[in-house]
């Protein structure tokens, strides 16, 4: 009896043990997770902003002033301690973040999540992000050094906090997972810039055109997806003189596309990637000081993308947005200058059909057989055997699609090449930008950013402003890459690139100003073929005639141009519809829906009713015109939104018009809306039961979700704030302005910037999401430049980082 | 001072010196211990260690999210599905505590009895 009782016992004992200590599904190990002295409750607070902290291989004391927003102000004595000091304070405050960021860059979610993210790291290996971070540590180690040292430096801070970080503080997200920190390396940062290339550089519908144009015809693809459309407003302005190019275009080869079927492709980056960003020159600004505006259009997350700090040392001072992982200020501005990126969305990512030989230990190239490169990528997976997945290396790229991988062809398969591939020195563009003085400097820092494609906005104290659109671009033939094409001939090979100082760019036009929206970079004029890989084409035109509109601009015109939520696309499309759908056979309800949005006066503000209306009228509308698309079994895309409406407006009985659901009917534009519309109402009526009104800002339901897929305990939801895609305010349900930051270029200059988030990483912290509601609002907070290593009364701790003493 | 509030008071400082060192399950080590050297009878085998490790960890789980406002607590507890009360959360967590402790009691005293009758 005796020992049944101690079996019973000690089993129950070890049960409870178990089960506490144990991660049960998504369940975390609650005797480990709730336990108070190393559970979550040691993260119930803020971060220290005092003290004094020992940083192995500092050379000299580093100063760190936070000020109520909790930003670091950093003083180092040289650049070595500045990006240690920085690699430790964004440990710091964003430790599980940048090491979340990395993972998921390299294909290493499996690690944390399990068997879930197989697919996604599959994914990730196969797209080559590991290959290409592991390029550009091998191009580092071989050409700068020196870069790579400060790369070293920032990855020493970063340790330095993992080392001396007790476990019982870990964040908040470990012990819900259940996992620890690992070491930070070089290869980490490159792996963040990889992420962002793929973020902003990883777009494209090649496979999906292919398709298209099997399907319907090269007359119809041009037609639905023209390479220029009937206007455009290009970055750089239409009147500029491309004479001084003496470097020629690619010649036409005798190349036909490869009309392969392609039934799945690859997950994509989110198409609102994008931003704004311009500046108006010294005699167009209301006191004489040039003005410069960024707002980079991101998925909205928690913790934020953005990591805003100040970062000095004797010889320079910087300050503005980082992005954790990355050295260096991206988005900000220094003593002399200001700059700020949107993305330049260019075609950098072309697709190859690859034959191989019986073993496919070759591939046919030009006549002959190819030796491929095999890279096995080696897939650990939490609570399970690591999955090994064989991956073919070309002289193009990576063989991402083949046997193995979404396709069923033994002999053949896709190989991409993608610029993200070539290895490249873009950190140094922003370590030299933080240092950059005038106008020379920043085309100088330039011209090491290979990837992603970026329009680099400047503006100097000295009154300059301009704009590049910097990346490495291929030179391609005319249509080079729209398509899938045939990898054995070599005339389809990327066979040079623009040379750097043929990218387009402006200085100081006469315009009195630059901009930049993601819309078409150049016109026709232009002697390199840009192909249309989805450019904006709203935002540009309403922030190109809102500078057009009157002489003299002030920083609080700038505010009121981020905040703008004038609805273009729909004022283009609206009144046409309601003058020519037929409502003679609408409801009293329809009724009332017509009279609401012929009422509206295109502006997304968050109590209309017309943008919900629009939104849901157009997307009806959207699905009904392109159902020829709607195919599970193909990968197929469907027309850009411009091009669309386009149509909609001048090819109204256009065969694509016709729902090919209804055998009997041929139905025209007019049909489309008035269907459309009825759908919508209907939709409408739902929501309007469901939640009381349909009122723009609760229809829209914009959010800011934590990286976990927007786990609800740790993100914010209906967030009241206007605008929506293609508007300059981007606002749409959970993507947008991340970072919006305007500078005036005093001397010093003096700057106002908010994102939506906040500095810590803690959820427990008070400053986790603490600007959510003012950036919201339209609001900015005044970013205190601090002129020299004094507290003043804006800063609430000092702390002070100091080197490691031996004696 | 009755047996029954010396084990309490001494599983209370065991627990809170064994997380010096060991983790979250330093309080079912603190309850064995007691167990061993303090033993009860019938339900405060139980009960005792179980209300003593439940009073330690929701008292500290208090004092360290009041000073806070709450602010992780009320997501925690969100999370967890459990209405995004703290205080609830602070209650589930001493009950937590409690159990391992409570149970860990138990074995504590089988193996007292068992070693005692050899």
């Amino acid at each position: 009896m005796k020992y049944i009782k101690l079996l019973i016992s000690f089993a129950l004992t070890f049960g409870v043990f178990y089960a506490l200590n144990t991660k049960l599904g998504s369940i975390p190990p609650l005797g480990k997770f709730l336990n108070p002295v190393s559970g979550i409750w040691q993260n119930e607070t803020d971060e220290a902003v005092i003290g004094e902290v020992a940083i192995p291989g500092l050379e000299e004391k580093v100063t760190v002033h936070y000020d109520e927003q909790m930003i670091p102000h950093v003083f180092a004595e040289n650049e070595h301690d500045l990006y240690k000091a920085q690699g430790y304070l964004t440990a710091k405050h964003r430790l599980w973040q940048l090491e979340f960021q990395t993972h998921a860059a390299a294909g290493r979610l499996s690690e944390i999540i399990g068997e879930a993210a197989l697919e996604y790291d599959r994914t990730e290996r196969r797209r080559g992000m590991d290959y290409g971070a592991e390029q550009a540590i091998a191009y580092m180690e071989q050409y700068d050094t020196e870069t790579l040292r400060f790369v070293q430096d920032y990855a020493d801070g970063v340790n330095a906090f993992i080392n001396q970080l007790d476990p019982n503080n870990y964040p908040v997200e470990y012990k819900l997972l259940d996992y620890r920190p690992e070491a930070w390396s070089p290869k980490k940062t490159a792996l963040l810039l990889m992420y962002m290339t793929k973020m902003l550089a990883g777009y494209d519908d090649d496979l999906e055109y292919t398709n298209v144009l099997r399907q319907i015809g090269e007359e119809n693809f041009n037609l639905l997806f023209p390479d220029f459309f009937d206007s455009t407003d290009p970055v750089i302005p239409k009147d500029t003189d491309w004479s001084y190019i003496d470097v020629p275009q690619t010649k036409l080869p005798e190349s036909q596309a490869v009309l392969d079927t392609i039934a799945e492709t690859i997950e994509k980056p989110h198409p609102d990637n994008g931003s704004n960003n311009w500046a108006v020159s010294a005699e167009k600004s209301v006191t004489g000081n040039p003005i410069l505006a960024n707002d980079p259009h991101l998925g909205l997350k928690l913790p934020s993308t953005w990591f805003v700090m100040q970062l000095s040392t004797p010889d320079h001072n910087a300050f503005g947005a980082t992005i954790p992982g990355a050295l260096s200020i991206i988005s900000g501005f220094n003593q002399n200058i200001a700059w700020g990126e949107t993305n330049a969305t260019r075609d950098v990512i072309d697709w190859y059909k690859i034959e191989f030989n019986d073993n496919r230990t070759q591939y046919k190239y030009n006549g002959q057989w190819k030796d491929v490169t095999l890279r096995v990528e080696d897939i650990k997976i939490r609570g399970k055997e690591s999955y090994k997945d064989s991956v073919l290396y070309t002289h193009h790229g990576p063989v991402v699609y083949d046997k193995n991988f979404k396709s069923e062809n033994e002999h053949s398969g896709y190989a991409m090449r993608w610029i993200g591939h070539d290895g490249g020195n873009n950190q140094k563009t922003f370590i030299e930008l933080n240092k950059a003085k005038d106008y020379e400097d920043y085309v100088n820092a330039l011209k090491y950013w290979n990837a992603p494609a970026q329009n680099f906005v400047f503006a100097s104290t000295k009154g300059d402003i301009a704009l590049w659109i910097q990346g490495k671009f291929p030179n391609k033939w005319e249509g080079q890459g729209k398509f899938l094409m045939d990898g054995s001939n070599p005339e389809n090979d990327w066979q040079s690139y623009i040379p750097q100082e043929f990218n387009a760019h402006t200085k100081n036009p006469e315009r009195g100003f630059v901009s930049s929206a993601n819309q078409h970079p150049v016109d026709e004029n232009y002697p390199f073929y840009v192909f249309n890989d989805g450019y904006e084409t709203y935002r540009n035109r309403v922030i190109n005639t809102y500078f057009n509109s009157k002489d003299k601009f002030s920083v609080q015109d700038f505010k009121d141009l981020h905040n703008n939520n004038h609805n273009l696309k729909a004022k283009e499309l609206v009144p046409y519809m309601l003058e020519h759908m037929d409502i003679s056979s609408f409801t009293e309800y329809e009724k009332t829906v017509y009279k609401e949005i012929k009422d509206w006066n295109f502006s997304n503000d968050i109590d209309e009713v017309g943008p919900s209306i629009w939104r849901q009228w157009y997307g009806e509308l959207y699905k009904i015109l392109w159902d020829e698309f709607d195919d599970e079994s193909t990968a197929l895309t469907s027309p850009f939104t411009y091009q669309t409406i386009y149509l909609l407006k001048n090819h109204g009985e256009h065969e694509f018009m016709d729902i090919l659901a209804t055998d009997d009917k041929t139905e025209t534009a007019k049909d489309l809306f008035r269907i459309a519309f009825k759908e919508a109402s209907a939709r409408l009526k739902e929501i309007r039961d469901e939640d009381g009104n349909y009122a723009w800002g609760n229809y829209k339901a914009t959010y800011v979700g934590h990286l976990l897929q927007a786990l609800p305990a740790f993100s914010r939801f209906d967030i009241p704030i206007g605008g929506d895609r293609n508007i300059v305010n981007a606002t749409s349900k959970n993507h947008g302005p991340s970072w919006r930051m305007i500078v005036e270029m005093t001397t010093p200059p003096t700057a106002l910037g908010i994102y939506p988030g906040g500095q810590s990483g803690n959820p427990g912290s008070q400053y986790y999401d603490n600007f959510i509601d003012d950036w919201a609002a339209g609001k900015y907070h005044r970013l205190n430049f601090l002129q020299s290593n004094e507290a003043n009364n804006t800063i609430i701790g000092t702390q002070t980082l100091t080197p490691v003493s031996y004696d | 001072m009755t047996k029954k509030m010396t084990n309490f008071i001494a599983t209370i400082v065991l627990a809170a010196l064994f997380s010096f060192f060991l983790p979250w399950w330093s309080v079912m080590t603190a309850a064995l211990v007691t167990s061993l050297f303090i033993p009860l009878k019938r339900t405060a085998v139980f009960f005792v260690p179980f209300f003593s490790i439940l009073l330690f960890w929701a008292v500290y789980c208090f004092m360290l999210s009041s000073a806070n406002d709450f602010t992780l607590a009320k997501k925690i507890s969100q999370l967890l599905q459990i209405g995004g009360n703290p205080y609830v959360l602070i209650l589930v967590t001493g009950v937590i505590g409690g159990l391992a402790a409570g149970i860990t009691a138990i074995f504590g005293k089988q193996i007292a009895a068992f070693s005692s009758k050899v």
